[in-house]
């Protein structure tokens, strides 16, 4: 059978280099971002049904930002803070994965 | 005279059936390359072993048409065989009838096999081949599938449990396998999902093909569902029969023994291991010079590389092997590694196989994702198994034993029961490297010419505590072993094994960190 990490590299633990192989799944793991609190991201895929804040927008805390529909429910994306609203990036009727940047606040 | 019409009827009854889904639907499953489900019962079981239960089955359905329709055997094929003589029950789900959906009586056919299986405590092997639920049969098929996953759990550790993947296993379907020991898969025809790309599509917009998402390689090499990935049927089944040698029929009896062979390979094993502690080798080039035949059957060869684990046997017995793999990611442990150790590890505890672990490795890897991906909860289990685990426990450390890896690896702490180091481990609480600047930190800051000093007070470090004899001072380890005496000092060690008894305080189950 195929396989296409054969090669050896080095690889560092701790503080000793070893030789070694990589594998397929941790040659494509993510690279960890360090969240933002001024960007919104959908924790799960759906679609955008309702916007009801506006750009420029002062909200506070709780405050309802716009309606994400997904796994036949409608989750209202709340505002995590006082604030105003300086981007939305998404339209209504927009289908999103997750992890999408939805809003911007400030 | 008369007697005979009854058995010309009998015959004529038995060989519609056997056709399944009719012409039609099995040239179209011969157009996908796969065999029908009949063909690949045969192809598994010893020659004419074969007996079939509940022929005649058919639904019981009444709505959206389901009334005038007739599905032969109601998609699936069940009955007991035998692979080289040992016996096993067996279902295979007919893709030709209905696409081998899972209506009730369809369900009905597979646990009564499970519970035959069970009652008789003889493997189960059920061959997966269907799309899905029966949608016309409504919360009845739920209701089957929900019947076969509490059967699969209360034979889980009694009875030994292998699923095949010869086609689409989506939704909940996918559950039965997963709640089993082994699960085989075909590269092309296997395919396993709980929403497939379809719906994946309509909810997100993202296409995939069904190869990328649940496809055999991705459960074997991503996932780790998958224990076993093969190029064909064939293949499959030839590596399900030797599979079916190593492991007992049930969970009070010892695996089969073979007659005793000597290892074929011929190398020295003390000239596998490279002189440089950082330099890799395979494992399995280990294994294969201490077992039987040099006879290694590996578990999961293509998920968790970093760790090997896997049938053999020593003497004419089954023995598990856990071990280390340098050869990939140095042979760390982390997440996917230590699930796939702790679940080996517990299979052999409870069918009775005694467990050899070859230990070289650096300790768990670092990284946020790892941490972030639980490694801590993933890592216990190893802890766990191996805590928990009764049956004999070999410990043999190669090279290095650092940190939280050497307790997790069957230390004598966990209670393993015989501890063996070649005079080239080191055991300590992390590399010489590390460890020197920490303890020497002041020392090495304060000298002359830093970089010099850190080297001396490494290699002080090293001589000092990295080898075999600090903690073979202590106990800790049992004998400092020639590599060359390896087989022999394992061999010994089972010998002395056998009546091995050793009971844990009664308690309903424990509570594992799943």
């Amino acid at each position: 059978m195929k396989d296409d990490n054969q090669e050896l590299v080095d690889f560092q633990i701790l503080s000793l280099k070893y030789k070694t192989r990589l594998t397929r799944k941790f040659k494509e793991r993510k690279k960890y971002e360090v969240p933002d609190p001024n960007q919104l991201k959908s924790v799960i895929p759906g679609t955008v049904v309702d916007i009801k804040a506006k750009k420029g927008q002062k909200l506070k805390e709780g405050d309802v930002i716009l309606l994400l529909e997904a796994m036949k429910m409608i989750n209202e994306i709340h505002m995590p803070f006082d604030g105003k609203i300086k981007k939305i990036l998404v339209e209504k009727g927009q289908r999103i994965s997750k992890n999408f940047l939805m809003v911007e606040i400030e | 005279m008369s007697l005979k019409k009854y058995i010309l009827d009998l015959r004529k009854r038995r060989e519609k059936v056997q056709q399944g889904g009719g012409e039609k639907a099995i040239e179209k499953q011969t157009a996908m390359g796969k065999m029908t489900a009949r063909e690949r019962i045969l192809a598994l079981l010893d020659q004419d072993s074969f007996t079939e239960y509940d022929l005649f089955v058919e639904h019981e359905a009444r709505d959206f048409g389901m009334d005038k329709k007739q599905l032969h055997g109601d998609g699936v094929i069940i009955g007991t065989g035998t692979i080289y003589g040992a016996p096993v029950c067996v279902f295979a789900q007919d893709f030709t009838v209905a696409g081998g959906s899972l209506g009730l009586m369809h369900a009905r056919k597979i646990t009564k096999i499970m519970d035959h299986a069970l009652k008789m405590r003889v493997p189960l092997i059920g061959i997966n081949d269907s799309g899905g639920a029966r949608i016309q049969e409504g919360v009845n098929s739920l209701a089957g599938y929900g019947e076969i996953f509490y059967r699969n759990t209360i034979a889980s550790g009694v009875i030994p449990q292998i699923s095949v993947i010869l086609g689409p296993c989506a939704g909940g379907a996918v559950y039965s396998p997963a709640l089993t020991d082994f699960v085989f898969t075909v590269d092309k025809i296997s395919k396993m999902f709980i929403t497939g790309p379809n719906v994946i599509k309509t909810v997100l917009g993202e296409e995939i093909s069904m190869e990328d998402l649940g496809g055999a390689r991705v459960h074997a090499e991503i996932t780790g569902n998958a224990h076993f990935f093969a190029n064909s049927e064939a293949e499959c089944f030839d590596q399900i029969k030797k599979l079916i040698t190593f492991i007992p029929w049930n969970n009070k009896q010892k695996a089969k023994a073979f007659p005793p062979k000597p290892p074929k390979s011929k190398a020295k094993v003390e000239d596998i291991i490279p002189s440089n502690p950082k330099n890799p080798y395979d494992v399995r080039d280990v294994i294969k010079a201490i077992v039987d035949d040099s006879d290694f059957f590996e578990i999961q060869e293509l998920f968790a590389a970093n760790i090997v684990i896997g049938f053999g046997r020593m003497n004419g017995e089954t023995i598990g092997f856990v071990a280390n793999q340098p050869l990939v990611l140095a042979g760390v442990l982390d997440t996917d590694s230590s699930d796939k150790a702790a679940r080996f590890i517990r299979y052999c505890d409870a069918f009775n196989i005694p467990i050899i672990t070859l230990e070289d490795m650096p300790g768990y890897l670092p990284g946020i994702d790892q941490e972030h991906a639980g490694v801590i909860r993933h890592g216990a289990k190893v802890l766990y198994a191996y805590s928990e685990a009764t049956v004999p426990k070999i410990t043999v450390i190669l090279r290095k034993a650092y940190g939280g890896g050497y307790i997790a690896m069957n230390s004598r702490h966990l209670h393993a029961d015989f501890m063996f180091a070649w005079p080239t481990a080191e055991i300590a609480v992390m590399g010489p490297e590390g460890a020197a600047n920490i303890i020497f930190k002041k020392e090495i800051e304060e000298a002359d010419d830093p970089e010099k000093m850190r080297q001396l007070k490494v290699q002080e470090y090293k001589e000092k505590f990295a080898n075999p004899y600090v903690a073979a001072a202590k106990g800790y380890i049992d004998s400092v072993i020639e590599p060359d005496e390896t087989r022999k000092m394992l061999l010994h060690a089972l010998d002395v094994s056998v009546s091995k008894e050793d009971h844990r305080p009664e308690k309903k189950h424990g509570i594992p960190p799943f």
